[in-house]
């Protein structure tokens, strides 16, 4: 096979993986969006704190140290322990739960029947506060993260794949770290419908999904849902935090990460949950096959970014509720 | 009557309005919050800290205190713009934005205001033309010099011959990025290499594209002009696709802990330049400690200490503090103005005696700065990460840069901006 084409095949491949990793911070979006109709600007920065507390707690650090030792003058900074990963992941994922519970007790509580806009208005407060309060708990300092995940090209499929091409293709370059997200965000996207579809707070979750009204005059409480919902997208946070700062460390830059997610969600619809994992496939597909057949070679680079939303506003002209999303119908 | 109640009225109204002429003042332009503050905060640290090091020992400069003004830009360009435009009525010395964005803005309104910024190592290079730029600096290196020094020293790794080799550049796709391309453009011509260029779109969490490209195309080398997320994304695929580290080489603003940290033992060998040493084995130290970190007078958290970027930040203190006390020296005043202190600025002559003086020997180049000159030496180090030390290491001593290819560059862009701008010479 010629060379180019292997290369292409190895972006594709490498696209997918990219794509996987966006959907991974989609998937937190469209939960609390499906559930209840909320735009969450601040689910990239709750991946951010996420990924924060468990590099926090995995490391012994102390909450605030740098606060209390203002206030104190004390030269306090950890607790001298570190944490197996899979504790950290636990106690960290407790911390999204209570995290989720405060939002529905002092937020969203106070926030039923409001327009949608004041609730997403109310998610960007959230979302400077957050910033802030990060900070504050866990210092700015880049962390590096290591839950035990193994990072750099799969060797095995380097010396397998070689023999495809001639001189100069070095065989086909997989990240294992991307192969793992592959794996988890399966796990999570498959839990996520066996929940739905098979569990009682799963049904209920879908009905409040459906028409809040209906849900509550049967019964549901609209304020647990909630809880659930935001602990689950924590949780999925936790997971996006933890890939994305494998990569480059805990910090702030984490919370961008949703700009990733936006163009898939325009594309995937912003109320399916295979929407988001489709969407961030063919938005990762997409955009590095454009980048490396046309972006590179003709306009100089850079195009990713432009590329993905340029091919959601495709998608919004001709289907605006995204390949998956519900139609809007308002009926007068 | 009523015409001495309304003087005394304007008199007070005017010395309310009028600044504050009894402290030095400094404005700092730092970030402590947003994608860049792990950057910002060791840098900001190191400039206040040596501010406070000036009052504390020595009473101020010259016997007046330094005050220094912090203001938040977050490294947003509009905000760097909005901070300028609230200290500089406060009688604001000398500006040092650290991003090259609002340097690019601050460049027509300093102008216009006629106060002095020192872009240190980064900003517009050909500012360093003093005849065009009256008060922009950005001693004691420019980017193209660092472009420059990055190239000879691959040249000394390949036995002083490079034709025919490819050299990639990845940097951020924005003002900062491009600034070397010109450089490197030119130096191609000169040693016959490949130039590949590799952009890489704010903030750079996603480099996937990049990286392959790297990949297919096996360049020799790889040079970067990265800040923030970029740097550490970059070092950690780079390992990632099993470059060779001492192939990868950061200008000064890819080298400092944040950047190779993440990556752990992957990062082992990268390079970068080194606009002044790392460490902290610097007499210095001994008196921060006991002037201001034991007497809890230290910025921020008082962690940052000894790190690359709180070096820089002490250093770039350094040099305007001892601009201050040129202008000082020439103009016989300690009350010294915005004016006053560009003289100083061009005055400034850095040695090693002098900055050994200061407690901080070898630590920096030798320069010497004049009207026509305000770009500094132009000398750089090449540093090397050591992961399992997790120290910085110097590999070479200082490299001169080209300045046959480079002073041409900078004539060259600062004349096309002094015709667009109607700037007439100075340094005549």
């Amino acid at each position: 096979m010629p060379n180019q084409l292997l290369f292409a095949i190895e972006v594709t491949i490498n696209g997918l993986m990219a794509g996987v990793m966006y959907s991974l911070v989609a998937l937190g979006f469209v939960l609390i969006f499906k559930a209840s109709g909320i735009f969450n600007y601040a689910q990239g920065v709750m991946a951010l704190f996420a990924a924060l507390t468990l590099v926090g707690i995995q490391n012994g650090q102390v909450p605030f140290s740098h606060l209390i030792n203002a206030v104190f003058g004390t030269d306090i900074h950890h607790f001298g322990w570190h944490v197996p990963a899979f504790l950290a992941i636990l106690l960290a994922a407790g911390v999204m739960v209570l995290f989720a519970i405060i939002v529905e007790r002092y937020i969203l509580k106070h926030l039923v029947n409001q327009e949608p806009i004041i609730l997403f208005m109310a998610t960007i407060g959230l979302a400077y506060f957050m910033e802030g309060f990060g900070d504050l708990m866990w210092g700015s300092e880049i962390k590096k993260l290591d839950v035990g995940l193994p990072q750099g090209g799969s060797l095995w499929l380097e010396a397998k794949s070689k023999v495809l091409g001639g001189d100069g293709f070095y065989g086909f370059y997989i990240d294992k770290l991307d192969i793992w997200a592959t794996f988890f965000a399966a796990v999570l996207v498959i839990s996520l419908v066996l929940f739905s579809q098979y569990t009682k707070t799963g049904r209920a979750l879908r009905a409040v999904a459906d028409d809040h009204q209906a849900a509550l005059s049967v019964g549901i409480s609209l304020r647990a849902i909630w809880v659930i919902v935001w602990s689950i997208a924590g949780f999925v946070a936790l997971v996006a935090g933890i890939m994305w700062g494998a990569k480059s460390g805990v910090q702030f830059s984490l919370s961008l990460i949703a700009l990733k997610a936006l163009p898939v969600l325009m594309l995937g619809g912003f109320t399916s949950i295979p929407g988001a994992i489709v969407g961030g496939l063919i938005i990762g597909v997409g955009e590095k096959l454009f980048e490396f057949l046309i972006g590179a070679p003709f306009l100089g680079g850079a195009t990713e970014n432009w590329f993905a939303y340029m091919l959601a506003l495709v998608f919004l002209v001709f289907r605006p509720q995204g390949l998956f999303g519900d139609k809007i119908i308002e009926r007068v | 009557m009523k015409l001495t109640k309304l003087a005394a009225i304007a008199a007070v109204a005017l010395t309310a309005a009028s600044p504050v002429m009894a402290d030095l003042v400094f404005p700092s332009l730092s970030y402590r919050t947003g994608p860049y503050a792990a950057n910002g905060i060791p840098f900001a640290d190191g400039y206040a800290d040596y501010m406070t090091l000036m009052n504390e020992r020595d009473g101020g400069i010259g016997g007046v205190p330094t005050k220094l003004l912090e203001c938040e830009t977050g490294y947003n360009t509009a905000k760097g713009v909005e901070c300028y435009e609230a200290t500089k009525g406060e009688g604001a010395l000398i500006y040092q934005p650290l991003s090259t964005g609002i340097t690019y803005q601050l460049i027509p309104k300093a102008s216009a205001d006629g106060i002095p910024v020192h872009s240190m190592g980064y900003g517009r290079t050909s500012a360093a033309n003093g005849k065009v730029f009256e008060w922009v600096f950005n001693y004691p290196a420019t980017y193209w010099d660092g472009a420059s020094i990055a190239v000879k020293h691959i040249m000394d790794q390949e036995g002083g011959d490079i034709k025919g080799k490819k050299i990639a550049l990845v940097y951020h796709n924005s003002a900062y990025g491009k600034e070397p391309i010109r450089t490197l453009e030119e130096l191609a011509k000169m040693h016959g290499y490949e130039l590949m260029l590799i952009p890489v779109d704010h903030p750079g969490q996603e480099q996937k594209s990049q990286w392959l490209q790297i990949r297919q195309q096996r360049p020799d080398y790889v040079l970067m002009w990265g800040w923030g997320v970029m740097n550490q994304v970059a070092i950690q695929e780079a390992s990632n696709i099993g470059f060779a580290m001492d192939h990868f080489i950061g200008i000064w603003w890819s080298g400092s802990e944040n950047d190779v940290l993440p990556a752990g033992d992957g990062a082992n060998g990268y390079k970068a330049l080194a606009l002044a040493n790392p460490g902290g084995d610097y007499a210095i130290y001994a008196d921060l400690q006991k002037h201001v970190y034991d007497a809890g007078k230290a910025a921020g958290s008082g962690d940052q200490m000894k790190t690359v970027l709180y070096n820089r930040g002490l250093y770039a203190a350094l040099l305007a503090v001892e601009a201050t006390r040129k202008a000082q020296e020439i103009h016989g005043v300690a009350q010294i103005t915005p004016a006053m202190m560009r003289d100083g600025m061009e005055a400034l002559e850095m040695t090693e005696a002098s900055m050994a003086a200061l407690g901080m020997a070898d630590f920096g180049p030798e320069f010497k700065n004049t009207c026509e000159n305000h770009g500094g030496s132009g000398l750089g180090k090449v540093q090397q990460w050591d992961a399992s030390a997790k120290t910085w290491n110097l590999i070479t001593d200082w490299i001169q840069s080209d300045k046959s290819v480079i002073d041409a560059l900078i004539a060259e862009d600062s004349a096309a901006y002094a015709a667009e701008n109607n700037i007439t010479e100075r340094c005549n």
